[in-house]
């Protein structure tokens, strides 16, 4: 890895970067349907986020500024190998930063910070096809896409209530799309299904491993499924956050010993140590120096 | 029925030439018939005598190469045959059943009771837990499973109760044609007689039309109005059902008849 002129721009050569970016072009003309791809092998295991990096290369842009999140934060393994991946082959500046951003890869979650026209959000999606654990035949379920033949959809939420008195699918929550295409929206808390849709961003969802790109275009409608009698609520942990005192983020409970002690963290970890730079302070949060107590 | 009032009536299914190929293979050849409304129509004959391909061929599970199959639609007659396959699953969701034999077939075994029979109407549209729920202990009640099993998953049920949770779970729509591949098959005579004694009653009181697919002489004498005798992929013999099964005509249906052991 020394000659680093060994490498096209962003990993992938100009003939597989055109052939993702039709894979794109066509999600985007279709939201929620999900398109074949000639996914590539990368230089990670499946499961780390081919299908993501895949699409973030076709989308890069020597101007561009990138940003990796999983489940929100910035720096564990699978985000900083992603941006170190993405600094060496493509020489692209990296922000913690989500307004800084122009593309941001994340994995199973979407940034509190609303985002803005021009961004492109990049989803990594395990298992593309939200039929998947009903219906095992992908040629079954490509049918059913085709004929809109979604009942079954609403089986599994049933068996939800029956089961535990309310709907107990907490992520990976589907929806439909502009009344059309009911989509897997890659393992994001439900709490995180609200800002699908409308979204001002490009959001595009990349599955390695099962070979499908699906997009939504900016302001597309995306409306969770539900029952007339069980509405679709978004949910997060009653508390919080223990170091920015934001009582609106998505939270992270960790175990701070084995006494049973806990805390209540934002998983967003931008969105925390932005606040907490501006000088909110939750209980358990140190003040840090130079910033003005609350 | 009188002849008359029958003569007016639209059929509400109207099978002409159907026939299917298995390569040089005959499945089912030259099938004609027409199904009126209310009507029950047996289908015996042995095994790999084209029974199950003709079923198949009529509910739309198989293509068949010639003929055409008329369904009496809301919109009026339309075959089916050359129908669009979206336009053919929505009759498959709402004017159709299909009451396969082994019930594992036609439930979803890792799904509730509940869910199972309340499938087809979210389906259709339904998008309110109570009434899905209400209708789902309704129709459980009308098949003699008890209320408090609506949760339990069908790998808990016995054989028989497997097969009345899949009629429910086909008649919660209120279908008008029925089609049924050996319904009693695997099932013991007692239970046996139980379900064919509560097929009869909900077609009665439905008004159900219903296409019976069986090799068992005794079901279609019990619930059949009319009868079709295979052989071979052809209808050798077809007439009213005690008229075949009492003065049988061709010489396979002298067998069939002469072959069911008397007890």
């Amino acid at each position: 890895m020394t000659d680093q002129t060994a490498y096209n721009f962003a990993y992938l050569d100009e003939q597989t970067k055109r052939m993702i970016r039709r894979a794109i072009l066509k999600g985007v003309a279709i939201p929620g349907y999900q398109v074949p791809f000639a996914s590539r092998e990368m230089p990670m295991p499946y499961g780390w986020g081919t299908g993501g990096v895949q699409v973030t290369a076709a989308c890069l842009v020597p101007e561009d500024r990138l940003k990796v999140i999983d489940q929100g934060a910035d720096d564990t393994t699978n985000a900083v190998s992603i941006r170190r991946f993405f600094q060496r082959t493509a020489g692209v500046e990296v922000t913690e930063a989500t307004a800084d951003a122009t593309v941001i890869q994340t994995r199973h979650r979407i940034p509190e910070t609303p985002l803005t026209e021009g961004q492109i959000l990049v989803y990594q999606v395990p298992i593309p096809e939200p039929l998947r654990f009903l219906e095992p035949r992908e040629t079954e379920t490509r049918k059913m896409h085709e004929l809109e033949d979604y009942g079954l959809m609403h089986v599994k939420l049933y068996e939800d209530i029956s089961r535990h008195g309310q709907i107990a699918t907490a992520y990976d929550y589907p929806v439909k799309v502009e009344g059309r295409y009911v989509m897997d929206p890659s393992p994001i808390p439900k709490f995180d299904n609200p800002k699908l849709g409308g979204n001002a961003a490009i959001q595009l969802f990349g599955a390695g491993r099962e070979q499908r790109i699906y997009a939504l275009p900016p302001y597309t409608q995306a409306i969770s499924l539900d029952f007339d009698d069980y509405p679709f609520a978004a949910s997060k942990a009653d508390h919080s956050c223990d170091l920015c005192a934001a009582p609106d983020s998505y939270l992270d409970e960790v175990i701070t010993d084995d006494q049973g002690s806990r805390m209540f963290v934002c998983s967003d970890t931008d969105f925390c140590a932005s606040r907490r730079a501006a000088g909110h302070i939750g209980p358990m949060g140190a003040p840090r120096a130079g910033a003005d107590v609350e | 029925m009188s002849i008359l009032a029958k003569m007016k009536m639209q059929p509400l299914l109207s099978v002409r030439d159907l026939s299917k190929f298995y390569g040089g293979r005959i499945g089912c050849a030259d099938v004609g018939f027409d199904l009126y409304p209310g009507e029950v129509l047996g289908i015996v004959g042995e095994s790999g005598s084209g029974k199950s391909t003709l079923l198949s061929c009529l509910a739309g599970h198989l293509a068949p190469d010639r003929g055409e199959v008329i369904f009496d639609t809301k919109e009026g007659p339309r075959d089916t045959v050359q129908m669009a396959e979206a336009a053919r699953r929505r009759l498959a969701r709402t004017d159709w059943a299909y009451v396969h034999q082994n019930p594992r077939d036609g439930l979803r075994m890792g799904v509730s009771a509940g869910g199972n029979v309340g499938e087809r109407l979210m389906a259709v549209g339904a998008r309110h837990y109570g009434d899905i729920r209400a209708a789902a202990v309704d129709w459980l009640g009308r098949v003699e499973i008890a209320a408090d099993r609506v949760d339990d998953r069908p790998s808990a049920f016995s054989g028989g109760m497997q097969q009345r949770l899949q009629i429910a779970r086909n008649l919660v729509t209120g279908p008008r044609l029925v089609f049924m591949d050996e319904p009693t098959g695997g099932l013991d005579v007692s239970v046996q007689a139980r379900l064919l004694d509560l097929l009869r009653g909900l077609v009665r009181e439905m008004g159900l039309s219903a296409i019976i697919v069986t090799h068992d002489l005794a079901v279609v004498r019990l619930l059949a109005d009319r009868l079709m005798v295979m052989k071979g992929g052809y209808v050798v013999e077809q007439g009213l059902t005690d008229q075949v099964l009492d003065d049988p005509q061709h010489a396979y249906t002298q067998l069939l008849v002469s072959s069911v052991l008397q007890v």
